[in-house]
């Protein structure tokens, strides 16, 4: 296929929004989490949604992308508080946490995924697909689904960018002037949470993690500004994303996700070696100059 | 030997093996690090199939440790490069190798049984029919070999460097200045890692193993502060959940795998909540307790304070004491009353006045808070 | 009027008590200084001011009033240490979000906060660094840069904690002078200091704490080595022959 008639076709066009659109709101969100030093938040809570699109599942039984992923999004999300209390009660460490958390939700996932399969329906609903993703199954009405959720998501982290910038930063600063810090933290989060969410459809659950650090790694690698890393990261994400739908359509056997991941990962290589100033190549070349 | 027997044993022997490792690193706060390498080690696992011409457990080995061990080492560069943090440096490497493993699987071994499902949460269901045969001779099943040596294997790691394990996770610094270099016995527990988790990996596949790796040791820590009870309390609770888990995944038809990585984080959850000593329940008393005690010494050093100023018949008024210590009436009300009844204070009409036991209790909660 | 009124405040961390039933009144225009051994609570105080810490018992008033409502007249400098000084952003911009209280929700700084930024930055000799991303910056610029931000916040009254910890002199002296205009200007310093040697030549108003207040009033009658020795106890030997000499020197300065 030639890329004109790529861009004609239906599916083609149907990945490539909604992979690029993943790569705009992961890019935008992880650069939150990556300076928050909250890199593998996205990776816990995307294993978690697993038993949330079961459990939908299994309650509903149906196979609408909505009600799937409204039930990976409440998992993600006890998941997220599951991790706090972790963290502040049991005090065993946030690596520990993230390990127990990811873990014990996905092992309660693959436990009923296999126990509705062994029932003869799961390969018919296709909640595997949500393991690796599957962009290439994306119908229109998943694309509308996926551009709405990224507009909410932009939107409000548009709305409300000082205040983020500030929580980030300067947690105890922001307090003292007022800020509810609790609940912007929240409000971060199931942003978070939104993104995996389009995530699992497109790169699926494993993956989700690098779509989250890789763009906001690599944006951090080109600037100091935490505005102009944001935009960086949305256009890193969403060439990954493009990348890895295009790549994908044009020759067998290409699956979308890791094609997608691959090409962020070359991005963030890029990024890493020959960005300015940060840059590896850049520095050592300065340091036997200087 | 029955095929429910194989299946039992092989978890028992994975969740000890994997129980003697992870206390270590849940202590050293590196349990992410068993996620990493548990996805990094698939596209070792196909460049082995690759090499050997079809599946092979040696060259399958071989090929997951050396990916093991770039990533350990990739990950390390990266942080160390001061560009990418902690959490970032393991997000950017794993996903990465996980998605080159999927990549070459499916583009070039799509008829190949290397399917992706395994690749996640294993099939320790198959472990009784997979016979190790040498020379012809059938030596029964190939997944009790494997585990059973790695339980030996980390086994005598753990023993043979427990003091070195030991004092390189509690004072790394101690440790490098009695020539004890942390650095070595990092990397030693990384490849150990490494080894645990090729072997776990054909059994539970790449996220369970890290429920394995975790999960019990983290159940342990909670229950005990002595460092070998913790590890014995690590293998009995991974072995616990096996057999728990395997009696539900046969009562529901579903992952066995799966379902023993769910009983495992049941156990966790009883120990969140249970412990006598870390426990949520037996902490919210103790911290009741403690708050009580000091909203006590409160009121009798508020008291002393005020003893010997003019204004004291005023500041020993019951309310003023409320409006002044911005106590709600009833809590006012409930601490007077404990006051009194434990013969710390009197109370006349209004007005209250320390008793000797009082004043002693005061002048030790101001000793004690000043040291 | 006072500027901070604290009565009876308790504030304890799990099983330990960081604050016991702590009684402070600082009057406005003054430079205090917050001053005791290590695990005083001198940090919990601030925090407890604040309204950063949940507290056992007490109430602290700011200009009369709880802290809620005075929030607009309070600027605070936390610890150097307690942000990633990677963050991807300018000094310019640090300064900034001292006008966000101000600005209250959504809104975004305009030209006037940026002018009015640039001129705090100018206050501490930082001018010149307004678009440096403020990792490039050394420890003593980064706390000048902190103290503009407080600046923009334009409070009546300043909590700082350790200003002065870990920095070279100029950037010692600059703080001061600017703590110096602001006193001058009837506004209140409230500063946790770690420096015996240099507090009595810095503040005018000095807090002794350890976990309970040991002394609090003007430098002259509550800074003396009777004082000192309570809030140090044994361990602090060094610093009080230390400051028995500065007395001395004092006495003979008089005569």
């Amino acid at each position: 296929m030639s890329m004109a008639e790529l861009l004609s076709d239906y599916t083609a066009r149907n990945v490539a929004l909604g992979s690029g659109l993943l790569g705009v709101i992961s890019g935008v969100l992880g650069c939150f989490a990556v300076l928050r030093r909250q890199g593998l938040l996205g990776d816990v809570l995307a294993h978690a949604a697993l038993p949330g699109i079961c459990l939908a599942y299994l309650l509903t039984n149906s196979k609408s992308s909505l009600v799937l992923l409204l039930g990976a999004a409440i998992a993600g999300w006890l998941a997220a508080l599951a991790l706090l209390q972790i963290v502040q009660q049991a005090r065993l460490g946030e690596d520990s946490a993230l390990g127990i958390v990811l873990s014990t939700f996905f092992a309660v996932g693959i436990t009923l995924l296999t126990f509705l399969t062994k029932r003869g329906d799961a390969q018919g609903a296709g909640l595997d697909r949500f393991l690796f993703g599957q962009a290439a199954a994306l119908i229109e009405e998943d694309v509308f689904v996926i551009a709405v959720l990224a507009a909410i998501a932009i939107g409000a982290t548009a709305l409300f960018y000082k205040e983020f910038k500030l929580l980030t930063f300067d947690a105890l600063f922001a307090r003292s002037i007022g800020l509810p810090t609790q609940a912007l933290s929240v409000l971060l989060t199931s942003l978070v949470v939104v993104a995996i969410v389009i995530g699992l459809q497109t790169v699926g659950v494993v993956l989700m993690a690098a779509m989250l650090i890789g763009p906001a790694v690599a944006a951090r690698q080109w600037t100091n500004r935490l505005g102009i890393m944001i935009v960086l990261a949305a256009l890193f994400g969403a060439a990954a994303g493009l990348a890895g739908a295009l790549l994908s359509l044009s020759a067998e056997n290409i699956p979308t996700g890791p094609v997608t991941i691959l090409s962020l990962t070359l991005i963030v290589v890029l990024s890493l070696l020959f960005a300015p100033a940060r840059g590896l190549v850049w520095r050592r070349l300065n340091r036997s100059g200087g | 030997m029955s095929a429910f027997a194989v299946i039992v044993l092989t978890g028992v022997l994975l969740s000890a093996s994997c129980a003697l490792i992870g206390c270590f690193l849940v202590l050293r706060r590196m349990a992410m690090m068993a996620d990493a390498i548990s996805h990094a080690i698939l596209p070792g696992l196909v460049a082995g199939y690759f090499l050997a011409q079809g599946p092979s457990a040696l060259a399958g080995f071989a090929g997951a440790a050396l990916a093991a061990v770039v990533t350990v080492t990739l990950v390390e560069a990266l942080r160390n490069s001061g560009q990418v943090g902690d959490q970032s440096a393991i997000g950017i490497v794993f996903p990465a190798m996980f998605a080159l493993g999927v990549f070459i699987t499916s583009r070039y071994y799509e008829d190949v049984h290397l399917d992706t499902d395994a690749v996640l949460y294993g099939n320790i269901e198959f472990a009784p029919f997979d016979m190790l045969i040498v020379n012809g001779i059938n030596l029964g099943p190939q997944s009790l070999w494997m585990l059973g040596a790695l339980t030996l294997l980390n086994l005598g790691f753990v023993t043979l460097f427990y003091k070195e394990l030991k004092l390189a996770t509690f004072d790394p610094e101690l440790a490098a200045v009695m020539g004890f270099s942390p650095a070595l016995i990092h990397y030693a527990l990384m490849l150990m890692l490494s080894v645990t988790t090729v072997g776990a990996f054909t059994a539970v596949g790449a996220i369970l193993v890290v429920a394995f790796l975790i999960v019990p040791a983290a159940t342990a820590y909670l229950l005990t502060d002595d460092l070998k009870r913790m590890i014995g309390l690590a293998v009995l609770a991974g072995v616990l959940s096996v057999v728990i888990g395997f009696l539900f995944a046969l009562a529901l038809d579903a992952s066995v795998a799966g379902a023993m990585a769910t009983a495992a984080g049941v156990l966790f959850t009883l120990a969140v909540l249970l412990s006598p000593s870390k426990g949520l329940l037996s902490r919210r008393r103790q911290l009741q307790q403690q708050r009580q005690q000091v909203i006590l010494e409160n009121l009798v050093v508020h008291l002393l304070n005020h003893e010997h100023i003019a204004a004291e018949s005023h500041e020993a008024e019951v309310t003023h004491l409320r409006s002044e210590l911005r106590w709600s009436p009833a809590l006012a009300q409930r601490t007077i009353r404990q006051a009194e009844r434990a013969g710390l204070v009197e109370q006349h009409g209004d007005r209250l006045t320390l008793t000797e036991a009082g004043r002693a209790l005061a002048r030790q909660a101001q000793t004690r808070a000043e040291r | 009027m006072n500027a901070l009124d604290i009565h009876d405040l308790t504030v304890s961390y799990r099983d330990k008590v960081a604050l016991q039933d702590v009684d402070l009144a600082i009057p406005a225009g003054k430079l205090a200084a917050i001053i005791g051994p290590n695990g005083a609570g001198k940090s919990t105080l601030l925090k407890a001011a604040l309204g950063l810490v949940p507290t056992v018992a007490g109430s602290v008033l700011i200009y009369g009033q709880p802290y809620a409502k005075q929030r607009h007249l309070v600027g605070y400098v936390p610890q150097r240490s307690s942000v990633d000084w990677d963050f991807p952003t300018t000094v310019l911009d640090v300064v900034l979000m001292g006008t966000y209280g101000r600005l209250g929700w959504i809104r975004r700084p305009g030209r006037a906060e940026r002018d009015r930024a640039l001129a705090c930055l100018d206050q501490v000799g930082m001018a010149d660094y307004a678009d440096r991303q403020i990792g490039q910056l050394s420890g003593g610029q980064q706390q000048r840069v902190f103290l503009a931000r407080a600046l923009a916040q334009d409070a009546s009254v300043y909590f700082l904690d350790e200003p002065m910890a870990g920095v070279d002199a100029v950037t010692e002296q600059t703080i001061l002078s600017v703590l110096q205009d602001l006193a001058r200007q009837g506004r209140t310093i409230i500063c946790v200091h770690h420096d015996l040697d240099s507090a009595p030549q810095y503040f005018d108003w000095v807090v002794l704490l350890n976990v309970r207040v040991i002394a609090s009033g003007p430098l002259a009658t509550t800074f003396t080595a009777d004082n000192l020795r309570k809030t140090y106890g044994g361990s602090m030997r060094a610093a009080i022959a230390h400051f028995q000499h500065f007395e001395e020197e004092l006495e003979q300065a008089k005569r």
